[in-house]
């Protein structure tokens, strides 16, 4: 169990707490040290419960820092984390992480809350001329989608593994990545989400001969 | 039903207390478990027909025999375990002419996902308690001619520290199995401050996944590396004292072309400057489509060389049931785990 013991922290107020789909929330704090886009940082609620890490989502200049979460079925803090409101505690770590060095023109996959480092990247400016590839199971998952499309157009895909056919590709991001004929191996590749969708990811970009060298990998854990 | 196999003394403690037995009660069910190996609540003789009554009403011991041996030309045996319901791990013994290592897991499945690992194909399925960790020391036939037990199997144990750290306090307690921390090694990809945690509450060897020193080149080869740098880990390491009797060791598998070059000793031997360590050089085993390859031989040893030149002890790991897909970053359970969705 990862404790707090070893965590610098400080106790921000939450701004605001809002459901933006069923069972997945965007939670704004005020931002109080600057941080690098695709960084992430620890969340908690008591120092008896295990600190959570998160990717932030919001822009390296916004005010404030975004945290998109959803509640886990069986997750007692997640559950506590969706009741928050304008005006509770929050512990907060200082931003970490190294997923941060984008080349130019970069591909992002990601599934489910794996879109927030490439929102945060994409809404500090960094990420000129990117294609976003984002699976999720039902359309109300495809977070930021609205901004998504007014700021990348058809350099925005979304894989919709449970949706009927339509503006969707219908099927898993590893099913769309297998036969998508745009794929340029000389791109570099940013991956985030579970182990098995990265792992599954990199190993089909490597069969189509993505080098080793062009794809980085955000895991959860 | 509940197991007990596992259990520290003060969980123990609290069970008892919990149903009214007398608080000695407690120490008498580690002793049959943890010494005497007792298998069920009606071996403990020394507890009353009653108590046992009681404990039993609720508790088993809990252990569970493996499902499956595979057995390699060299001896290596590959252990599969059914734990819970429907997840399977597994765990490695590896006889030797002076010592017989076991190599246990600590999660099924692994969320690290480093590029040259079976088990990251798998994803992750969950953590194991400490008693489904134990339970593959207990319940194999070679059980008491374990020598050694290493935490190199499937998944981080960091990343499952609290058993993992309950199933070593049972290891080493006296009141437990009472093995010396010198024959216990956990090795990690470098999640610190599991590893400040590990450091300062055990005595066991401790080993570090490096691969190479180079951050890009980390990066590609382990995610991890854009969460904990393997610069940070090294100087969080360098604020603690290791010896013989405390080993820190680092593993380095050997991948052609990628990280086998003098290149890679220079760097290597300034990044470890300072601490008292050995580095341990793996031969790639390779896993199917992966981009990757051994390094040869020839390379592997003259890197050897180039380091134990400029001071750093260091070996080279015999490479054992690799036939039987139980070396070193084989392990894997994702066929079954496909095969019980369906």
């Amino acid at each position: 169990m990862r404790t707090w013991n070893e965590i610098s922290y400080e106790i921000q107020r939450v701004i605001s707490n809002t459901p933006i789909a069923p069972g997945a929330y965007i939670l704004k704090f005020k931002k109080n040290s600057t941080f690098i886009a695709g960084q992430a940082l620890a969340l908690g609620i008591s120092e008896d419960i295990e600190p959570r890490y998160y990717s932030i989502a919001s822009g390296e200049n916004d005010d404030e820092i975004s945290i998109l979460y959803t509640e886990k079925p069986d997750g007692k803090f997640t559950r506590i984390l969706s009741l928050l409101k304008p005006g509770d505690n929050l512990m907060v770590s200082k931003p970490f992480g190294k997923f941060t060095q984008l080349s130019p023109f970069p591909v992002f996959i990601a599934a489910g809350t794996g879109i927030a480092p490439f929102m945060s990247m994409l809404l500090s400016g960094k990420a000129k001329g990117a294609v976003v590839i984002h699976g999720a199971s039902y359309p109300d998952y495809f977070y930021y989608s609205e901004i998504l499309l007014n700021t990348l157009g058809e350099n925005y895909i979304r894989c919709c593994s449970r949706c009927q056919p339509g503006s969707f590709y219908v099927g898993r991001v590893t099913d769309y990545i297998k036969q998508w004929s745009g794929l340029n191996i000389n791109r570099p590749y940013y991956l985030c989400g579970s182990t098995e969708m990265v792992v599954e990811t990199r190993d089909i970009l490597i069969s189509r001969g993505v080098p080793i060298s062009s794809i980085n990998s955000e895991i959860y854990f | 039903m509940v197991s007990l196999y596992g259990k520290t003394l003060s969980e123990l403690k609290s069970i008892v207390d919990a149903e009214g037995l007398p608080s000695f009660t407690a120490n008498q069910i580690a002793d049959w478990m943890y010494h005497h190996h007792a298998e069920s609540i009606d071996e403990m003789t020394n507890l009353s027909k009653k108590n046992r009554e009681i404990l039993a009403a609720k508790y088993i011991v809990g252990l569970t025999k493996p499902e499956r041996v595979s057995e390699s030309a060299d001896g290596t045996k590959k252990y599969l375990f059914l734990v819970g319901s429907n997840r399977y791990i597994e765990a490695a013994y590896i006889p030797e002419s002076d010592r017989a290592t076991l190599c246990v897991s600590s999660q099924s499945g692994c969320k690290m996902g480093c590029l040259f690992c079976m088990t990251a194909r798998q994803g992750f399925q969950g953590n194991l308690a400490a008693g489904e960790i134990l339970n593959q020391l207990r319940s194999i036939p070679e059980f008491t001619r374990v020598t050694n037990i290493v935490y190199m199997g499937m998944g981080e144990p960091f990343d499952n520290l609290e058993n993992v750290m309950k199933s070593l306090e049972i290891l080493t307690s006296k009141w437990g199995m009472g093995w010396s921390a010198r024959r216990i090694t956990v090795s990690t990809i470098g999640l610190i401050p599991a590893i400040k945690q590990y450091i300062v509450q055990t005595s066991c060897h401790l080993a570090i996944s490096l691969h190479t020193p180079f951050d890009e080149e980390r990066r590609m080869l382990m995610p991890i590396q854009n969460v904990y740098p393997i610069a940070d880990v090294i100087a969080e390491l360098k604020k603690y004292r290791f010896s013989d009797h405390r080993r820190l060791s680092f593993e380095y598998i050997m991948f052609d072309g990628l990280n086998d070059t003098p290149r890679h000793v220079k760097e290597l031997v300034r990044l470890l400057n300072g601490l008292t360590c050995r580095i341990n050089l793996i031969r790639f085993h390779p896993i199917p489509n992966s981009p990757l390859h051994t390094s040869p031989d020839e390379r592997i040893f003259q890197f050897r060389d180039l380091l134990t030149a400029k001071g750093i002890f260091t070996t080279i790991r015999a490479s054992r049931g690799q036939d039987i897909q139980a070396a070193c970053g084989l392990l894997s359970t994702k066929a079954l785990q496909e095969k019980g969705r369906k």
